[in-house]
């Protein structure tokens, strides 16, 4: 009976338990939405990353794996790094910004593909002129692209010449000269990949390289696919904390007025369970039985909504940003978004139980 | 009568105060309600017949004096106590009939039980108060679909569901037309003639007062008058 008098109060104002079910699932959904990004696009990189089919990256001084450093590099280094003992392969690259998170990435095509095994085309064909570009399947989708269409970028028009699939070296390449001579960067690259003969041990080799050039970070692929998380991003796990304190903020803010709210309403009905001998503990529990199930639906309807938010984001952005479900989030989730709700009740629910009942039946 | 009363009221004072003027509600009342009794506390408003009646259901906790309910002193006891008090002791019939809109007749009945951690089935005995109230076919209504009369006869079926030993009823009729007026009049009167159940209404009628064995005139915070 008390369970039905719980749901008969949050039936008996639909669109206010409603709001207060949506607001938590927007809370919610924020929440799953940052993880997931945060997630998605670091594995995104990292598959990109093991794409190249590389063994070791060398980066220039000064500089960590997830920074975006244009070219400071000599392009002698990957001639240099090509003659050290058990190198097979040297490809250098050029990555420039091209606003946003997003980059336009130079790479000679011939040793890249020796050394990844080529792009999979998906229409069109391979870089056959200094102004052709190629993009992958997500970047076309988003920027509605065909092979033959021609693309500004860095104040340049290129023209499609290849749609490829995702999850290779990065999202727009083109030739690494072109790209040198219209950023000004002649002979310099932001990066070299480097793949080891047959047999030969990779960590070796970098302690090799390390010593030959020791103020150069020096990773192996294994590295860099465990430097893609979360926690080694810099600002990046504050930045996923504040927005978990927001949300329990949000959801007490959200819980504490309609609860605040309902109980101001319920005054009168309040005062009628005292007087049939309704106990504070058991107005209490009432209270706190509605927020849970408030919190609870908020939580699911949160879960579904990433569902939405990760389907938006793959039909409008998907070569900006890439969202993964992120399951293993649900549970904290759903557990901020109920101790939001019950903060916010707290309040409510212990002046309801203090409520004198006199005053109460007097409510109009 | 017995010799033993159901409730007990000596020199009961009540002072609220008003900011910082004291306001004396009741000024020594002295009354005594055996079993079976219907005793209609009559007055005009501002006597202290709700202090009073509030007091006696354990709402209220008096300033001084004794009050005795079946035997149990209410100035010994705690909050706890009080409400243990309005779960088993005492039902309460008000004259805005405090239904709670969003249950139905039936659960507004039921929900009395499940806050005394009774099961949600009354007993048998229950049935007969039903037939007496002739609500039994109206029980799946929500109290915005009943009329006035029933919605009171719903309440009165709540006060009882529990088997009070004391039915306290303020102003019954109060909110009700002459024709159901005299149905709950009626009703009080026939559950406490023919189920023996002890009824103290509060009334400002004094055509409503007449259907009581015996009628207390309260006036200032004080009885007047007293007579069966």
């Amino acid at each position: 009976m008390i369970n039905k008098l719980v749901f008969a109060n949050l039936m008996h104002r639909p669109i206010r338990s409603l709001l207060g079910i949506v607001a938590i699932g927007v809370v919610v959904c924020m929440m799953l939405t940052l993880v997931g990004l945060s997630r998605g696009m670091l594995g995104a990189s990292a598959a990109r990353a093991v794409g190249v089919g590389a063994d070791i990256v060398v980066r220039p001084p000064g500089t960590s794996l997830m920074a975006l450093s244009t070219a400071p590099l000599n392009e002698k280094l990957v001639d240099f790094l090509k003659s050290q003992p058990g190198i097979r392969l040297s490809v250098g690259q050029v990555v420039f910004p091209i606003g946003g998170i997003d980059t336009i990435t130079g790479i000679p095509l011939a040793p890249f593909d020796e050394m990844s095994g080529g792009f999979t085309y998906i229409s069109g064909h391979t870089i056959q002129n200094p102004d052709d570009i190629l993009v992958d399947e997500y970047y076309a989708r988003q920027k509605k692209l065909k092979v033959g269409d021609t693309l500004n970028l860095i104040n340049h028009d290129w023209k499609v010449a290849g749609i490829i699939g995702g999850g290779k070296l990065a999202r727009v390449v083109v030739d690494i000269k072109r790209l040198q001579e219209l950023t000004g960067n002649e002979q310099r690259i932001s990066q070299v990949f480097l793949k080891v003969q047959q047999g030969t041990d990779v960590d070796a080799t970098i302690t090799q390289l390390k010593e030959k050039l020791p103020t150069y970070p020096i990773y192996s692929m294994k590295e860099v696919v465990s430097f893609f998380a979360v926690e080694n991003v810099p600002g990046l796990g504050p930045f996923v904390n504040v927005i978990i304190g927001i949300a329990v903020l949000v959801g007490f803010l959200v819980v504490f007025l309609s609860m605040y709210t309902a109980v101001l309403e319920r005054t009168r009905e309040i005062g009628i369970l005292k007087s049939l001998g309704a106990s504070p503990t058991l107005i209490l529990r009432i209270i706190l039985r509605e927020s849970v199930i408030l919190s609870l639906c908020g939580a699911v309807a949160g879960i579904l909504l990433s569902f939405a938010s990760r389907w938006a984001i793959d039909i409008f952005v998907p070569a900006s940003l890439t969202q993964v479900l992120v399951p293993d989030w649900w549970p904290i989730a759903a557990g901020v978004s109920l101790l939001g709700a019950l903060l916010g009740t707290l309040y409510p629910a212990l002046r309801a139980a203090k409520q004198d009942p006199i005053e109460a039946l007097s409510y109009e | 009568m017995n010799s033993e009363p159901l409730i007990s009221v000596r020199d009961l004072r009540k002072i609220h105060y008003a900011g910082e003027v004291e306001v004396h509600a009741l000024r020594g009342v002295s009354l005594d309600v055996h079993r079976g009794d219907f005793l209609t506390i009559i007055g005009p408003s501002g006597s202290g017949k709700s202090t009073l009646f509030n007091i006696l259901g354990g709402l209220m906790k008096p300033t001084s004096g004794t009050v005795h309910i079946a035997g149990k002193d209410i100035m010994k006891m705690t909050d706890s106590d009080r409400t243990n008090l309005r779960k088993t002791t005492v039902g309460f019939v008000f004259q805005k009939y405090n239904l709670l809109p969003i249950l139905s007749a039936e659960e507004n009945i039921t929900i009395a039980r499940t806050i005394a951690g009774l099961p949600p089935v009354p007993p048998k005995e229950f049935q007969r108060i039903l037939e007496l109230l002739g609500i039994a076919h109206r029980l799946s209504h929500k109290p915005r679909a009943l009329s006035g009369g029933e919605q009171q006869r719903v309440a009165i079926a709540r006060a009882l569901v529990n088997q009070p030993e004391i039915l306290l009823a303020d102003e019954p009729t109060g909110n009700l037309d002459t024709e159901n007026s005299a149905v709950v009049l009626n009703l009080l009167k026939q559950l406490n003639e023919e189920l023996g159940q002890t009824v103290l209404m509060i009334t400002h009628n004094p055509e409503a007062a007449m259907f009581g064995h015996r009628t207390v005139t309260m006036r200032d915070g004080s009885v007047t008058e007293s007579s069966d």
